[in-house]
């Protein structure tokens, strides 16, 4: 009961009531959406780049055009001339299929989340406040994260200024790119839009930019899961899956 | 434990209820207006249908970007996957004159076309991208008939819905709904780069479809018949592709 207490007493952005939720339901079921969405996604992509890991700039590139860089991995693709002697089995069918289908789950599930969030969520939770504004407020957080001092209770319940900027970069600057340059390779959707290709310098900048993206959301995602372990993995994924607050263990 | 109420019950279940024949009236309606892919059923089939519907619902008439001369790839790849059969390098022997394009089906006045006669008709030339779904890609001119003159000259019976074309090439067919077989953009490819299409990009003959992927662009099509379902061929599932795991509708 104390930590009711004191989660009462102090004034959270998250409703300190001890039976609102942490994270509200829409946040929870769009964030494990997004999770399983984005963990097809680079599975499948990777698998999709293998059949062809040489990057490109412009709108166009193939074997026999010098690549921007290449991955130093074997092919899927007989035709790829990689180094390696042998080539890898080919993947593309189930991925590809796998891929759209979680990037339209995640499309959808963005959507939901956006409509919901923007009644309050974005606003309560992830806009950075006054407090978190000043550079030197900031420094102090990464100065503490590049010590790997303990998290201090401070932060159960609450955003910090760090976690709020990155959260909005990816929510509204690496997911809205990672799509776009989706979009941009799709000849389909480029007839369509043809701005959406143009604006990128052509559709192999699109792939070569598409696939950057990815590995910053990549590694967002090693650092959010290496944070809410060091947070305390139970108590973290407990508030994302039931919603319950951390402070409730105490009963 | 909260208990849940019978009202909640009663909600949730006519919620279900709702949404379940608001998924089919969707279904009935997607299908009657050609929103839904052969392949639409199976663990993916939700995505096909997505992809595809909207596609068609939002974007059916639009036209694949066309380019400069300038722009055309210095380097395009041929990707020769198979060798050509003993057939293939018979009628390549000579010079393809008796090459032929059969069509046959649900059509008025079934046929038989020479490339000769192909070329007679009023052709046209474009500048396009072509996107292997591998990821590798160039841009090219391609100069053939329209796809949609040749239909007309073979007149469709009103229940065709599906152009099916067939290579010459085992295993090597595919097929196009209406919309895209009548787009402006849909050739029957006989040249590339101002000359005669090379053997090794699908020469003498080939499908171009420039809004969809290249393994849409079938080479060396010999056949086309028109149907009103595509469950009438091979595994029932539109064309080779979704039989080896890969999508019907190619343009993402």
């Amino acid at each position: 009961m104390a930590d009711s207490a004191w989660a009462a007493g102090r004034a959270s952005a998250f409703p300190a009531d001890s039976e609102a939720p942490r994270h509200a339901l829409f946040v929870r079921a769009t964030h494990w959406i997004a999770a399983l969405c984005f963990l097809a996604l680079l599975l499948t992509g990777f698998e999709i780049v293998v059949s062809h890991p040489r990057f490109y700039w412009g709108e166009t590139g193939n074997v026999l055009t010098p690549p921007l860089f290449k991955i130093p991995i074997a092919s899927s693709r007989a035709t790829v001339p990689t180094g390696y002697g042998y080539v890898l089995p080919d993947q593309n069918g189930w991925s590809r299929a796998l891929h759209f289908q979680s990037a339209w789950i995640l499309v959808l599930a963005g959507l939901v989340y956006l409509v919901f969030g923007s009644a309050g969520h974005f606003r309560k939770n992830l806009l950075p406040g006054k407090a978190d504004a000043s550079l030197r407020a900031l420094g102090t957080i990464i100065g503490n994260h590049l010590r790997f001092r303990r998290l201090d209770e401070e932060q159960a319940s609450s955003y910090n200024a760090l976690q709020k900027l990155t959260y909005l970069s990816v929510i509204f600057f690496l997911t809205p790119l990672v799509i776009w340059t989706g979009l941009a390779m799709s000849p389909g959707f480029v007839a369509a839009v043809p701005a959406t290709v143009r604006l990128l310098g052509g559709q192999q900048s699109a792939r070569t930019i598409h696939f950057f993206v990815s590995l910053a959301l990549l590694l967002f995602l090693v650092v959010h899961v290496v944070m809410v372990w060091r947070a305390g993995f139970t108590k973290r994924m407990r508030a994302m899956i039931t919603g319950s607050a951390a402070h409730r263990e105490a009963r | 434990m909260k208990s849940i109420s019978r009202r909640k019950l009663i909600a949730t279940g006519l919620g279900a209820a709702a949404g379940a024949s608001a998924l089919g009236v969707a279904a009935g309606l997607g299908s009657k207006y050609g929103l839904v892919p052969p392949d639409h059923d199976g663990l993916y089939g939700i995505g096909e249908t997505l992809s595809y519907g909207a596609h068609r619902l939002l974007a059916s008439n639009s036209l694949a970007r066309e380019f400069p001369r300038s722009e055309i790839s210095k380097t395009p790849f041929p990707n020769e996957v198979a060798p050509p059969s003993e057939t293939f390098k018979r009628l390549q022997a000579g010079g393809f004159a008796d090459w032929r394009l059969d069509i046959d089906g649900l059509v008025d006045r079934p046929g038989s076309f020479s490339l000769a006669q192909l070329k007679n008709y009023p052709s046209r030339s474009q500048i396009t991208h072509l996107a292997c779904e591998e990821g590798w890609s160039y841009i090219a001119e391609w100069i053939g008939v329209p796809l949609s003159r040749i239909l007309d000259a073979v007149g469709l019976h009103p229940q065709a819905r599906y152009v099916v074309y067939f290579s010459i090439q085992r295993d090597g067919w595919d097929s196009l709904d209406l919309t895209e077989a009548r787009h402006p953009q849909t050739l029957l490819a006989h040249g590339m780069n101002g000359g005669e299409l090379p053997v090794g990009f699908g020469g003498p003959l080939r499908m171009r479809v420039p809004r969809q992927l290249g393994y849409k662009s079938v080479k060396f099509i010999n056949r086309l018949t028109l149907t009103d379902d595509l469950k009438k061929f091979g595994k029932g599932l539109g064309s080779a592709s979704p039989e080896g795991g890969y999508a019907w509708y190619a343009g993402i």
